[in-house]
């Protein structure tokens, strides 16, 4: 065959003959018997194989094509070269170049060739013709000869093809043939004969009717994989109307707990997870049905929580399914502990270094904060980093978060942020996507709340974006949207409306109506604006707008009748000279853009005082005169923005951290702040570190932000109390850092004002400080509450930090200043406290407030009197606790430090007090608590019995539970050995005995309800993993023990 | 899914398979945008795009760029790992699978791919099925190898 070289088609581009994977990302090393298939023969080698560019290229192709002709042509060309000619062709196709000669022969080879031939030609079909190729008919008689064959494979071509595509027009004379296959004993027919009826369903819904309950036999298929394809049928069906398959509620969350709990066959687990696809799949179906139905709903909280629990090893693919888990948990029925656990999780993705769970968590919250604005508030550090990604996905979909978050007071920093990222991107579909919203947001939050007290540059800024630019697609685009959302504007309540808002509404109305032509009812608008006219409260200027606006919609003659009425009526309201003017003559008037009609109307107006009336054109020519370099149409021009910039820009001169943050927390009542400000501005000065902190504390009150329990930030919540000459900040300064606080303030102000969910749980006695530090009430409260504030403030921080370790990330850094360390641990595992310290200064900044005789409330006892549990926060006095044990020894009398363990049910958490042992006043307390390692050892603690004692226990325990696990694979050990040695290491469990392939373990319970409960694992390689069978009378504990297990050999 | 798409570095297609009915202009003017815009962007960075009115999922192994276009409510992770797999399942068909095997075997490539997704959906996710079942078709044709004159 005089054909070109298989090396000739590499070197179309160069190729690298690099290996995909190394071997670290393969997912089992077992066999690789698989050798490269033979390059195939009769090829001659093309001499030319190297260098080869494009005008060589498509020589070469063209050649190729040429001589791929002929031979196709040719009646001596057997099957087996038309299947290498369609190799080829396909090929050719692929690099762009048409090979439409090759289509007919392509379904020939389908129906004469052997199998072998016959699946090359069945490719070439699905490659080569789409849906609606008039070749397909040709195909269908074969293909209904293939079903029927005895053949699996050739059963199995045609079930494939008619998946791809199938003339929608022939379903009828297969569907048949194909739901026979839906009971053949192979389970790889009637999965592919599912997914061919889903196919059909997708194309002709209506046709595959009447095989619905065939459908549900496919649900409960024998074979996971068949019952895995009907899934994508039923999800279909579902979200097209959930309200008729409720019923498979229970079967789905059945399935889906079988899942979950590693009841399917290994096969079907990906990278040791049980069946991904599956999971996600039925959360999805999941989702559908539990949507606004709360009945649904509580019979799956149960299975959300244990996949969301499952789902929690550090791979792409659990992360996956927690997304999805995430998604359907916030999309039926809320239940507030699921929605916790799942904000966690979400926290956890934006928290993420890696980019892609970054952006999904990005996502999710930009889902989820739809429903709770205040979701958004722990992240607010990480959401001004994404703002500035380097990647332009991120940041657009930071956008997209923020754009959902908007409110009155931070309109004008996110609108200025798109702007920024419209003057850098040069895509034109996010460009259209993001103009579309920053029109939105300025139109509807601006001017229907800023309202009348704008200045009048604002709308006509606007109004010039709208108006200026080219005629393009985007142009038009946004008009019709702004055309449209005003319409719908207008279609509601107008009174409330600001006068200006409605003068722009009618200038846009009038120019671009036009754009709506699809609408069947063009006087609409004219109605709409008719309306206007006729209310009260819309001022002169603002009906001269209008009746602008309406002349220029004269165009139909719907609008002509309704414009004559109109103007009648109006005429007649202004006892004008033209009162009794001809109809005829209205009609001409109206069509004459001059408004010469209204002359004695506007002159009427204007001797009443109205500004004269000048045709937007004209406002906007004279006002791209004034301002013709004015770039930033959205400025500070705000009074909300600008009285809280200028102050926070007063105070960053100040260098004074802890007062900005101050200011955010406040920036939400604007104007408060702006009368205290005078009356505050002079002790500032004097009290301004105190003031840092209570105002510091203050602004985590109202804004609700919360420490992030993650090692590379900085805590928000301590950063600010620490002097900035003394902080260890592992890279960023502090000014970078403020930038960010600055934005993060302006970003979620008036976001967490009314905090429900807020993850900061503070005594009321630490609000009553916020309130009391601006009064003169601050002075005589502020002993006690300062103290109080500040261990609450550390418990809550302890609080976090315990829940963070909990959910997987087990190391906590906090930095602060250090005078003295003091190194405590305590034993047994539980956690250990590492570098306390306090500093105490005395007289300084607090003098002022000592020098005014200030009475000792009769509650300012010295805090070691007390007894100290009796301050513990009321949620946990009624935990188990352990005894109160002293930190720090006596070297400095003056102060005492103790702490002690809570035992919550979901968490440990760990309490320290700080008390005042002196009789002078606390002024200023720097606290550093650095977290080495906050290691929870959860539950487990060996348990030392013999072989067998282990088999006595064995049989009397009831709660069992399977799973199989990954092998740690070392290089001197045995896997068995060397995965227990894991366990053992990781969980301090004790192995009983190991016997071949099998290994049995023992563990009990440490502390907590079930204190003492062993729990014994049976283990046995098998295949490539780990076969571990769980028993104990507790029932919660294989589960646990089984999800630490999980946790400790991943991360081995 | 709609779409996948493998290409090279340099841009060159090696394999495309389109779940939804376009025409040729449609596609190539899809892929070549496509190509350009994803060979754009840094290695550090995301691997969804939002592109147009699709959602792109895209994986680079070697020299060879592996994209899917996904729907708005599909699972960006899920379809990452989709990719992942098919390249496993190459892997484990070739035998540690470069650029050159895909050239060499598109076809081979494209049977794998029938028996993973069909009609753009998940069809197998059991690497030991589909490589059965390809392996079953590939005994016929030594089979008929073998007894061909």
């Amino acid at each position: 065959m005089n054909l070109i070289s298989k090396s000739a088609y590499i070197n179309m581009g160069y190729f690298q003959p690099f290996p995909f994977l190394c071997l670290s990302e393969r997912d089992d090393n077992m066999e690789k018997s698989k050798q490269r298939p033979e390059p195939m023969q009769a090829l001659t080698l093309y001499k030319h194989s190297r260098c080869l560019y494009f005008q060589e290229e498509e020589k070469l192709i063209k050649k190729e094509l040429a001589s791929l002709k002929e031979q196709v042509a040719s009646p001596n060309t057997t099957m087996r070269q038309m299947k290498e000619i369609m190799v080829r062709a396909i090929y050719c196709e692929m690099l762009g170049y048409q090979a439409s000669f090759s289509y007919i022969h392509a379904i020939k080879l389908a129906q004469q060739g052997s199998v072998l031939e016959k699946r090359v030609g069945y490719l070439a079909v699905s490659l080569f013709l789409k849906e609606t190729d008039e070749f397909l008919l040709l195909l269908v008689n074969t293909v209904l000869k293939d079903l029927q064959s005895t053949n699996l494979i050739e059963v199995c071509m045609a079930l494939t093809v008619v998946s791809q595509m199938f003339p929608k027009d022939m379903i009828p004379a297969i569907l048949p043939v194909v739901e026979e296959k839906l009971t053949h004993p192979k389970e790889i027919i009637r999965r592919k004969a599912v997914l061919a009826l889903y196919k059909f369903y997708l194309i002709a819904p209506n046709q595959v009717q009447h095989i619905h309950s065939k459908f549900r036999k496919a649900l409960c298929d024998k074979d996971p994989g068949v019952m895995t394809a009907s899934l994508h049928i039923y999800l279909q069906l579902i979200k097209e109307s959930p309200e008729s398959y409720k019923d498979l509620t229970g079967s789905m969350v059945t399935i889906l707990r079988q899942v979950v709990g590693g009841k399917l066959p290994l096969d079907f687990n990906y990278h040791s997870v049980p069946a991904p696809w599956l999971q996600i799949q039925l959360l999805r179906i999941l989702a559908y049905l539990g949507k606004e139905d709360q009945g649904t709903s509580e019979v799956m909280y149960d299975v959300l929580e244990e996949s969301l629990r499952r789902a929690e090893m550090n791979h792409n693919i659990t992360y996956a399914i927690l997304y999805e888990c995430v998604k359907t948990i916030y999309t039926v029925h809320p239940k507030s502990q699921l929605l916790e656990k799942a904000a966690e999780c979400i926290g956890n993705f934006v928290l993420s270094p890696k980019i892609n769970l970054k952006y999904l968590g990005l996502k999710a919250l930009t889902y989820v904060v739809q429903q709770d604005a205040n979701l958004a508030l722990p992240h607010q550090i990480t959401i001004i980093e994404c703002l500035d990604h380097s990647d332009v996905i991120i940041k657009r979909e930071t956008l997209e978060l923020l754009f959902r978050i908007t409110n009155a007071q931070n309109v004008t920093v996110i609108v200025e942020k798109m702007l920024e990222f419209l003057r850098l991107t040069s895509d034109d579909y996010s460009t259209i996507d993001l103009v579309g919203k920053v029109a939105e947001l300025t139109m509807n939050s601006v001017f229907s709340l800023g309202g009348d007290v704008m200045q009048p540059d604002i709308p006509n800024n606007f109004l010039r974006l709208l108006a200026e630019g080219v005629d393009s697609v985007e142009d038009r685009q946004l008009r019709l949207f702004a055309v449209d959302s005003y319409v719908s504007l207008l279609q509601g309540e107008t009174a409330k409306l600001p006068q200006r808002f409605l003068q722009v509404i009618s200038w846009v109305l009038g120019e671009y109506s036009y754009l709506r032509e699809e609408d069947s009812d063009p006087g609409s608008v004219m109605r709409l604006l008719a309306r206007l006219l006729d209310q009260r409260h819309t001022s002169t200027e603002t009906r001269s707008w209008v009746l602008g606006a309406m002349t220029k919609l004269c165009s139909s003659p719907v609008s002509v009748a309704l414009a004559r009425d109109v103007c009648e009526r109006y005429l007649s309201w202004a006892k004008s000279v033209w009162a009794n003017i001809p109809l005829c003559v209205t009609f001409e008037i109206l069509v004459d853009s001059s408004l010469s009609f209204l002359d004695g109307y506007v002159s009427e107006a204007l001797a009443a005082g109205a500004a004269p009336y000048k045709s937007p054109h004209q406002r906007q020519e004279e006002l791209v005169q004034e301002k013709a370099l004015s770039l930033e149409p959205y400025g500070l021009s705000l009074p909300v923005s600008l009285s809280s910039c200028s102050i926070t820009d007063r105070l960053t001169d100040r260098q004074s951290p802890t007062l900005l943050s101050m200011s955010s927390g406040l920036s939400g009542n604007s104007t408060e702040l702006s009368h205290k400000e005078g009356s505050t501005a002079l002790k500032l000065d004097g009290v301004k570190r105190v003031w840092g902190k209570d105002g510091y504390l203050a602004q985590q009150q109202s804004a609700g932000e919360t420490p992030i329990p993650q090692v590379e930030l900085p805590s928000p919540l301590l950063s600010p109390q620490s002097p900035p000459s003394q902080t260890q900040k592992p890279s960023s300064g502090p000014e970078p850092d403020q930038e960010k606080r600055q934005l993060a303030s302006s970003l979620f102000v008036g976001l967490g004002s009314h905090n429900s969910v807020c993850l900061v749980r503070l005594p009321s006695t630490v609000c009553s400080v916020s309130i009391a530090d601006q009064s003169n009430v601050f002075k005589a409260l502020f002993k006690p509450f300062y103290i109080n504030s500040c261990r609450s403030a550390l418990h809550n921080l302890l609080d976090t930090t315990t829940v963070a370790s909990e959910g997987g990330a087990a190391t906590t850094t906090l930095q602060q200043t250090s005078q003295r360390t003091l190194d405590h641990t305590t034993s047994n595992g539980s956690p250990h406290v590492e570098g306390t310290e306090q500093r105490v200064e005395a007289g300084g900044p607090l003098s002022l407030i000592r020098g005014n005789d200030l009475h000792p409330a009769p509650a300012l006892e010295r805090p070691r009197d007390l007894p100290l549990t009796s301050h513990l926060p009321a949620e946990l006095s009624g935990l188990a606790r352990s005894e109160l044990t002293t930190l720090c020894s006596d070297h400095d009398p003056s102060l005492a430090l103790s702490a002690c363990r809570v035992y919550k049910e979901d968490a440990l958490v760990l309490l320290v007090f700080i008390s005042n042992n002196t009789d002078s006043t606390l002024h200023q307390m720097a606290l550093q608590l650095t977290c080495k390692e906050l290691e929870v050892y959860f539950s487990d603690w060996p348990l030392t019995v013999s072989t067998g004692d282990y088999g006595k226990m064995w049989l009397s325990f009831s709660h069992d539970l399977k799973q199989n696990l990954r092998l740690v694979t070392t290089e001197h050990q045995e896997p068995l050995t060397a995965t227990l040695d894991a366990l053992k290491g990781k969980l301090h469990l004790h192995i009983v005995d190991v016997i071949g392939s099998e290994g049995i373990v023992a563990c009990r319970l440490l502390q907590g309800q079930g204190q003492g409960q062993p729990c014994l694992l049976h283990c046995r390689v098998h295949a490539d993993s780990l076969a571990v069978w769980l028993r104990s009378p507790v029932p919660e504990l294989p589960d646990s023990l089984l999800y630490h297990c999980q946790k400790a050999l991943t991360e081995t | 899914m709609q779409f996948m798409l493998l290409f090279s570095r340099q841009g060159k297609l090696r394999l495309q398979k389109w779940y939804v009915p376009l025409s040729d202009k449609e596609r190539k003017k899809i892929s070549r945008d496509l190509v350009q815009t994803i060979l754009a962007r840094k290695p550090k960075m995301c691997s969804f795009l939002e592109w147009r009115d699709l959602k792109i999922v895209y994986k680079r192994y070697a020299s060879l760029y592996f994209c899917c276009a996904v729907e708005d409510q599909d699972n960006e992770l899920i379809t990452l790992e989709i990719i992942h797999r098919y390249v496993e399942l190459l892997d484990k068909y070739f035998g540690s699978v470069c650029e050159l095997d895909i050239i060499f075997n598109f076809e081979k490539a494209y049977f794998i791919l029938d028996e993973f997704l069909l009609g753009g959906e998940a069809q197998e996710t059991s690497k030991k099925n589909v490589l059965k079942a390809i392996e079953q078709a590939d005994l016929l044709q030594e089979v008929r190898l073998h007894t061909d004159p």
